[in-house]
């Protein structure tokens, strides 16, 4: 219960709802052969289908249709082998047809789920009440002249999946691990690239307030939210606001709103959303979809490991933390590249976690520096591997070892080379000849008795003050373990 | 002036036998149109085009290399189809300068098979209407005028078509039927009109009325010529994604085979109080006509006709609705600026349509408010139980008979004043367009007034050619060998 709210008359809790659009991966668009392109010039994507030319009949792409039963399979939902397509009828420059093609009355998919898991641990399952499809709308542009708006075509008819959740989202928190989640999963089986920057996903969010045990209260729809930032910044502030104007006595009314990233808050776009308004009736240009089930089997079939999956075999398989399988299954690239590294060429397993270590933290902080993505990175997971099995063996220290990363990454001598050719080229083999060591100890004991008086006086710190100094001394390469007990043995020997 | 008098069989043939060229065959057609503009048959005449193509007609005809069978044969087509760079009204002024961006499918058809586009023709504004008097291009009259003097309707929507064809302007000519927009004109004009199975003909490229009951078809002087010039019009589109892919058949193919055997329905629902009785008199005869052909007569009963009509204003006026939506005056047609974009969208739309396409969009608009949605769907029941009728009644006869309408063509200024008194000419005819059935009008003689009277074959789902087959029996045996009084004054004979 840590995610009620106080106010001043008690404990809120809130109560949220997404719904949200992803754009379907698909070369041509949802009822034409035209381009989905993104960042074309305006208008060059656009057929008379898509600019809604009397006469023009919208034609069904199986593509995307195969999108949306794949993702709706991952969702762990039912398709429905048959459903349908109506129009949903207003006026906006951006609809060239006066409605969208959508699914209202039957949808391709129903009663999915996804589980979500928190940082404090806990998990809970957040239902998908459907999933459908439909086109979206094009843009208009406001830039180009001082009272004239110009119309955009390019993404009109584009083809989206509207993935629509129950109302058990309780907290920003759960709502961004939620959309997290879901892009991932989108991502991991290739039917929406997830862009939410390009707008190839964006949310509506339905958010209400009530006290405990009571029914719903009226709820406020913030439209179009294209960030997991300003999905929670707009939760932030609605929740607040209606906790206020629920505690002065007054009344939340239904409304659509936007939110506003200058400000952090939202705004009213328009009241009381009359669903009647819409017209909606079945598009009768468009046959019903009828779907074979063997065909869906086929689908489901095809899909593969999906990131909750894999997230939950990463921990039992490799013990890695929850954290950790996080990170590496949020994007379907990494966990190949992590899983790559791991195999040794006799199919042995290398150590998962300093697998996971290199990749989550020296891996990601190069690969951000330089804007790319894994799959572009300059170091192979051969070579990452490689530089494990000698951290392993003890060639290398660990210290050593991020001297031998960076060189892989930038040293083009060494691109695609084995991570033991740049130790040997640059003599960086660790030493844990007892003798050589012991007898750098010992040289450096005589030279400073006075500090060794000190350390036997209780001054442990100053233990680490010789380690430094050996390590100084072979450049780094002195196995610290046997400097360390070296050392131990000989001060409190 | 005889080559007039050539039905389209018989100028193909000279044609073929280079007795005639096109060229000659169009020039006496630009010629007879021209002393039809009285009748107000056109909104495009396009006689420079027909020219060149009846030269290259003539030219590919020189080389043996004609199209087909019709190739260098003038057509007449309704304003409904969009013609690549010429004007495709739908005798509307919001569309009254609007050039086609592209080929409707049909008369891409027809183009490859080497017809020759005579003009645009008049209709009913949207095809919205039974009698040519919606279009903004003012009324067509109808070539039958009686000794009173008074100005008779063609008939509607396709009464451009239908004035034509009687007045001798074209050989034939295209219509579209969404409630009897093809039989009912014919019939009031003494022609053929045949509405084949929906599917038969591709819808794209024709400015959508109601989707799910428009269909193209012909308006002709006889059977032979309707079905060979089909022959050139139906196929599979896959850009009309509601077609069913089919066998191609070859309507000609039963032309003047034995009807004996044959089971002739006759539905006791379309003896209507409102039918007058010299046409039920010219029912009689038709299936005593066919009986004497050795065809069985038989009583059958289609229980759900009576509510035809009022499916029929469900369904059609709130597809329209839909369909008409995209005619907001953003991107083509006539705009009337307003004050901001509400207000454009307002002005374009009340200044660029006609009473009758307001009122229907306004029952569609009321048909689809929620809280009539019921209704909507009660109607869409009802509609499957008609054609249910059917499917049931063709288990028991071949071909159904029934008028086409139930009077002959009424004066102009005898047009009834309340509107739903005007879709009651629609009566027989809705039926076959709200199951999606073939049906043909064939003029079986003249009423004592001395107008033409139609007889309404209705068949089997794609069974055209049966239907013209004994639709062809019922012409030999039922001739109608009068010609309009335009014709005979004009002395086009």
């Amino acid at each position: 219960m840590t995610n009620l709210i106080e106010g001043k008359t008690g404990f809120w809790e809130v109560v949220i709802g997404l719904e949200t659009h992803a754009q379907i991966i698909s070369k041509s668009k949802l009822f034409s052969g035209s381009s989905t392109l993104f960042g074309s010039s305006p208008n060059t994507h656009v057929s008379f289908i898509d600019a809604g030319m009397p006469g023009v009949l919208p034609r069904p792409n199986q593509f995307c249709i195969e999108q949306a039963v794949k993702t709706g399979l991952a969702l762990d939902g039912e398709i429905n082998l048959t459903s349908y397509f109506d129009r949903k009828h207003y006026f906006y420059p951006d609809l060239p047809f006066g409605y969208q093609i959508t699914q209202f009355y039957k949808p391709i998919m129903e009663h999915g789920k996804m589980l979500i898991e928190l940082e404090d641990g806990t998990a809970k399952f957040i239902g998908i009440t459907r999933l459908h499809i439909e086109q979206d709308a094009g843009k208009l542009l406001h830039e180009h002249h001082p009272n004239k708006s110009f119309v955009d075509l390019n993404r009109a008819g584009v083809g989206l999946m509207e993935i629509v959740s129950e109302p058990d989202i309780r907290s920003k928190l759960e709502a961004a691990t939620y959309v997290s989640n879901l892009r991932t999963l989108l991502r991991a089986i290739g039917t929406c690239d997830g862009n939410m920057e390009e707008g190839s996903l964006r949310c509506d969010i339905n958010i209400s307030v009530r006290k405990s045990g009571e029914d719903y209260r009226t709820r406020v729809e913030v439209k179009n939210v294209n960030s997991i930032k300003f999905l929670q910044q707009a939760i932030d502030f609605e929740v607040e606001r209606q906790i206020a104007v629920w505690e002065d006595g007054g009344e939340v009314v239904q409304e659509t709103k936007l939110f506003d990233p200058s400000t952090g808050k939202t705004f009213s776009l328009r009241k009381k959303e009359d669903a009647g308004g819409y017209r909606y009736v079945r598009d009768p240009d468009i046959l019903p979809l009828i779907l074979e089930s063997t065909y869906v089997e086929k689908i489901r079939e095809s899909l593969p490991e999906l990131p909750q999956a894999k997230k939950e075999r990463f921990i039992a398989e490799y013990s890695l933390t929850s954290y950790e399988a996080n990170i590496l299954t949020i994007d379907a690239e990494i966990s190949a590249f992590f899983e790559k590294t791991l195999i040794k060429e006799d199919r042995s397993i290398r150590n998962p976690k300093m697998a996971a270590n290199w990749i989550t933290t020296n891996l990601f902080a190069l690969l951000k520096e330089e804007g790319i993505k894994i799959g572009e990175s300059k170091i192979s997971a051969e070579q990452l591997g490689g530089m494990i099995d000698l951290i392993e063996e003890e060639i290398i220290s660990s210290k050593i070892a991020k001297e031998v990363f960076e060189t892989m990454w930038t040293d083009a001598n060494f691109f695609g080379k084995p991570p033991l050719l740049i130790v040997e080229a640059k003599g960086l083999k660790q030493i844990t000849d007892n003798t050589e060591i012991s007898a750098l100890v010992d040289k450096l004991c005589e030279e400073n008795m006075d500090k060794i008086e000190q350390i036997k006086s209780g001054k442990d710190k100053l233990l680490g003050w010789f380690v430094g100094q050996i390590m100084k001394e072979t450049g780094g390469k002195a196995n610290p373990e046997v400097v360390n007990t070296l050392l131990h043995k000989k001060i409190t020997g | 002036m005889s080559l007039l008098k050539l039905s389209v069989k018989e100028a193909a043939s000279k044609l073929k036998a280079k007795e005639i060229s096109s060229v000659e065959l169009v020039k006496t057609y630009i010629e007879s149109s021209n002393k039809a503009d009285s009748l107000n048959i056109y909104i495009t005449k396009t006689f420079d085009m027909a020219m060149e193509q009846a030269a290259q007609s003539d030219a590919r005809r020189s080389k043996g290399s004609a199209l087909s069978d019709i190739d260098g044969i003038p057509i007449g087509v309704k304003d409904i189809f969009l013609t690549e760079g010429v004007k495709t009204t739908n005798a509307s002024k919001f569309l009254e300068n609007f050039v086609a961006p592209y080929e409707s499918t049909i008369t891409k058809n027809l183009l490859n098979a080497g017809y020759i586009c005579m003009g645009k023709l008049n209709m009913d504004e949207f095809a919205m209407g039974s009698a040519n008097l919606t279009s903004h291009f003012g009324a067509v009259i109808n070539p039958w005028e009686l000794e009173d003097g008074k100005n008779r309707v063609p008939g509607g929507s396709s009464g451009g078509s239908s004035a034509a064809v009687a007045a001798r302007a074209v050989p034939i000519a295209l219509g579209t039927d969404t409630g009897g927009s093809i039989r009912q004109p014919a019939s009031f004009c003494g022609l053929v009109g045949m509405k084949p199975t929906y599917g038969v003909c591709s819808r794209y490229g024709i400015i959508a009325f109601a989707s799910s009951l428009d269909q193209a078809g012909l308006l002709s002087r006889d059977v032979y010529d309707n079905a060979m010039v089909l022959n050139h019009m139906a196929g599979y589109d896959e850009k009309d994604s509601s077609m069913i892919k089919f066998n191609k058949q070859d309507f000609l193919s039963k032309i003047g085979q034995s009807i004996k055997g044959v089971k002739v329905g006759i539905p006791k629902e379309y003896s209507s109080d409102i039918l007058s009785k010299e046409i039920k008199d010219y029912w009689k005869q038709a299936a005593k006509a066919l009986e004497s052909e050795g065809a069985e007569i038989i009583d059958i009963s289609l229980p759900h006709t009576q509510y035809a009509l009022a499916v029929y204003y469900m369904v059609a006026p709130s597809e329209a609705y839909s369909n008409l939506a995209r005619f907001d005056g953003i991107r083509y047609g006539e705009r009337t600026e307003g004050a901001d974009l509400a207000d454009t969208y307002k002005k374009s739309r009340r200044d660029g349509w006609g009473e009758e396409v307001k009122r229907r969009i306004l029952i569609g608009s009321y048909n689809l408010m929620t809280e009539n949605f019921g209704k909507y769907v009660q109607a869409a029941k009802i509609r499957r139980l008609i054609a249910n009728d059917f499917i049931e009644a063709f288990k028991q006869v071949d071909v159904i008979l029934t008028p086409t309408t139930t009077s002959p063509a009424f004066a102009i200024d005898e047009k009834p004043s309340n509107p739903i008194e005007m879709y009651y000419n629609d009566l027989f005819t809705v039926t076959a367009n709200l199951a999606g059935l073939p049906a043909i009008s064939i003029p079986v003689g003249l009423s004592q007034s001395g107008l033409p009277v139609g007889m309404q074959l209705i068949g089997n789902y794609f069974k055209e050619a049966d239907l013209y087959a004994y639709s062809y029996t019922l012409e030999q045996k039922m001739p109608f060998s009068h010609v309009s009084s335009f014709v005979r004054k004009h002395n086009l004979n």
